[in-house]
């Protein structure tokens, strides 16, 4: 099965050929420089792809024919054609580019430049810059309303999430949350923005309309200090009845009820679990371990680790093809 | 109708007396002594505006997010010169701003903050590292944002002991900054298990320390100077007066390594340190300052920062407002160490990482991993509440 899939790849031919549940998985390794493609019908890696310096994040455009990755290093976003598994381009990102958010019709991309405390937006088609947003100092969640209207940013020194107006522009709201705010994340039905705070612990959940933070997610693991747990990478089942908010340093990523906004489980992963990607028929629910250096499968319905993948090097951000 | 129609104009009013309205101005103070001391190493000579340079930036950062708050940040410099009263520079810094940074001596920094006593002002302690200042001699207007001498001792002394390294050779210089320093590392020594097998002090004859051919003479001193000792692992020097300390790696007798004033140095910030995002921070202070960072920067910019992070909290500018907070159970910074640093409460001092750093490279960072606190690991560093001789008045 794995060989013609190669096979399909080779003589370039769509991904859909391959078997209906093998998904491809591209994880960036911040430390190595590289991309590393997992199959998810052997749950192996089956290519590393060097890429510029410091690669963190990493998405599909929305055709799926490309993977864009920023690599900070090198002030870019490089593209990888998914085809040729080749990088074909490169992205006019403004300075240190971390995470990225694309519009629905995947034709313009809004990048997070945590060196100059803007938001870059870009042209995909023509591959131009079109302007900037100063936001607050170190700008690096980025995620786009359901309905496109509204870009959100987290701001990880201003401890902010900002609302911004897609069509203007210009930030409508700012909302304060727990410090070194990482990751945000919109409830499928758009009636929450779940931010991520690092250093203060929580997942803050805030009503998009009224701009007020109106709960907090909030975790305690028997046995672990409380300065361990640092929530990063969430994930929500396209449901909305389930969250997975990955816990840094505390090895673990918490099982969320969205409901009652309760902790209902905690999954040991690998160290310092950052990012999250769930398959497209949400089966499986991958994670970046970046100091064990692995990739962990979990089974979404069963909410249990099933598989570990090693990968590069501080393995950061992933992203799988739609 | 006229009701709904006195509600649009109230409203309109409301909207309009917020978008005119003028920022709240926060004003801060940063105290310090003109002129650097000259160290050994060229390379480590402070620059002139050591310190005051991170307050700058985090004056920026505060900038930066207060647009969105409608909070303007200030800060007014202050160097007192031989001779000057410091309790006057003090006083005329807090006509205007509600905080003062202070990177003074003790006995100045204890007179500032019994002559300010009187007035809300809050002071921030960025350089002293002075364990009196957090034990008898502690005062409730004073915020420690430097380390102490214990805690950066035990810092080291963690990891000495997890490297198994535990017979110490303890090298005092002639100061009294030096004999406290060896203090700190003696209890350390108890505390953690480590021996010190020795204890010799350099003495301080005076002399230049920029000479034409001082290699030479001081590769023939120290050998010389660590001969005859009994076994150990590694030489320890407190040497805060920078007389001999540097002189010391790779000229021992035996072929030891050396940590403490010199090698392997506990601090609270390094130019090397890129861990937690501070990468970031480092190029924003190079873009600022053109120059890399200090422990002291980062010591005043944690302390501008706490205003900051207390004034966004409050959404006030108020000064009493904005100290209660601070030195509440719910405040908490993020400083790029990796995780909250909080205020022990019994002596207002900033719990911290220290890093140990050899110059290049950050070579670890401690608390070492299976030091054990009930309730922060931060306070394995240091003197702990049952410890403490602090009464804050």
């Amino acid at each position: 099965m794995l060989r013609m899939w190669r096979v399909g790849l080779l003589s370039g031919l769509a991904l859909a050929a391959a078997p209906a549940h093998a998904f491809i998985a591209y994880v960036s390794n911040e430390k190595s420089n590289t991309v590393s493609v997992i199959d998810t019908d052997s749950w192996t890696v089956t290519k590393t792809i060097k890429v510029g310096q410091r690669p963190r994040g990493i998405d599909f455009t929305r055709d799926g024919k490309f993977v864009m990755v920023a690599v900070g290093d090198d002030d870019t976003i490089q593209v990888i054609d998914a085809k040729t598994q080749a990088i074909v381009d490169s992205l006019p990102s403004g300075p240190d580019p971390e995470l990225f958010a694309q519009d629905a019709a995947g034709k313009i991309l809004y990048v997070a430049n945590e060196n100059d405390n803007t938001v870059t937006v870009i042209d995909l088609e023509k591959r131009a810059r079109l302007g900037d947003i100063q936001v607050g100092v170190e700008p690096e969640g980025m995620t786009i309303s359901p309905d496109g209207k509204t870009l959100i940013n987290t701001s990880e020194t201003t401890n902010m999430a900002h609302f911004i107006d897609t069509s203007s522009r210009q930030i409508v709201a700012n909302v304060l949350v727990d410090a070194r705010p990482r990751f945000a994340e919109f409830k499928h039905d758009s009636s929450e923005l779940w931010v991520s705070s690092e250093i203060g612990g929580t997942v803050s959940i805030i009503d998009p309309k009224k701009h007020e933070v109106t709960g907090k997610v909030t975790f305690e693991i028997p046995g672990l200090r409380k300065e361990a747990i640092q929530p990063v990478g969430i994930g929500m089942t396209r449901d909305d009845k389930t969250a997975f908010v990955a816990l840094g340093p505390a090895n673990r990523v918490a099982v969320v009820d969205v409901a009652s906004r309760k902790v209902t489980k905690y999954l040991l992963v690998g160290q310092r679990v950052w990012h999250m990607a769930f398959t497209p028929d949400e089966k499986y629910l991958l994670t970046t371990n970046g100091v064990s250096n692995d990739v962990s499968v979990i089974d979404v319905a069963a909410q249990k680790v099933i598989k570990t993948i090693q990968v590069g090097e501080l393995p950061w951000g992933i992203t799988i093809a739609p | 109708m006229i009701r709904w129609l006195v509600g649009l104009i109230g409203l309109g009013l409301a909207a309009t007396s917020a978008l005119a309205a003028d920022p709240v101005q926060i004003g801060v103070g940063y105290l310090g002594v003109a002129g650097t001391r000259s160290t050994l190493s060229l390379v480590e000579q402070p620059a002139d505006n050591d310190g005051v340079a991170g307050a700058r930036l985090a004056i920026e950062d505060n900038n930066t997010t207060g647009k969105f708050l409608n909070q303007r940040f200030t800060l007014e410099e202050r160097r007192i010169r031989e001779g000057e009263d410091p309790v006057e520079a003090a006083a005329a810094l807090a006509e205007k701003n509600g905080f003062i940074i202070a990177d003074l001596p003790a006995d100045a920094l204890l007179k500032v903050s019994d002559a300010l006593r009187e007035r809300s002002t809050l002071l921030f302690n960025a350089g002293a590292i002075d364990e009196r200042l957090r034990e008898a001699d502690c005062r409730a207007n004073v915020i420690h944002t430097a380390p102490t001498r214990a805690m950066l001792a035990d810092a080291l002394g963690q990891y000495l002991v997890w490297k198994q390294w535990k017979r110490w050779l303890l090298v005092v210089g002639s100061h009294d900054e030096d004999k406290l320093f060896a203090d700190a590392l003696r209890r350390t020594a108890t505390r953690f298990g480590a021996k010190i097998v020795q204890e010799r002090t350099f003495e301080d004859k005076g002399g230049a320390r920029r000479t034409d051919s001082g290699v030479t003479l001081i590769q023939r001193q120290m050998p010389v100077f660590t001969q005859q000792a009994p076994a150990y692992d590694v030489l320890v020097a407190a040497d805060e007066s920078e007389v001999f300390g540097a002189y010391l790696p790779y000229r021992t007798w035996d072929p030891r390594p050396v940590a403490g004033s010199a090698g392997l140095v506990p601090r609270s910030w390094d130019a090397a340190q890129d861990q937690w995002g501070a990468i970031q921070m480092q190029n924003r202070f190079i873009k600022l300052n053109s120059r890399r960072m200090t422990p002291l920067d980062m010591q005043a910019w944690t302390a501008v920062r706490m205003i900051g992070e207390a004034t966004s909290r409050t959404n006030s500018g108020d000064v009493k407002k904005v100290t209660d907070f601070i030195k509440g159970p719910d405040f908490s910074v993020a400083a790029f160490k990796g995780t909250k640093l909080t205020l022990r409460d019994w002596n207002l001092q900033l719990r911290q990482p220290i890093l140990l750093v050899d110059g290049r490279m950050v070579v670890s960072v401690s608390p070492q991993e299976g030091f054990l606190h009930q309730v922060s690991e931060l306070d394995t560093l240091g003197y702990d509440r049952p410890e403490s001789k602090c009464k804050l008045k």
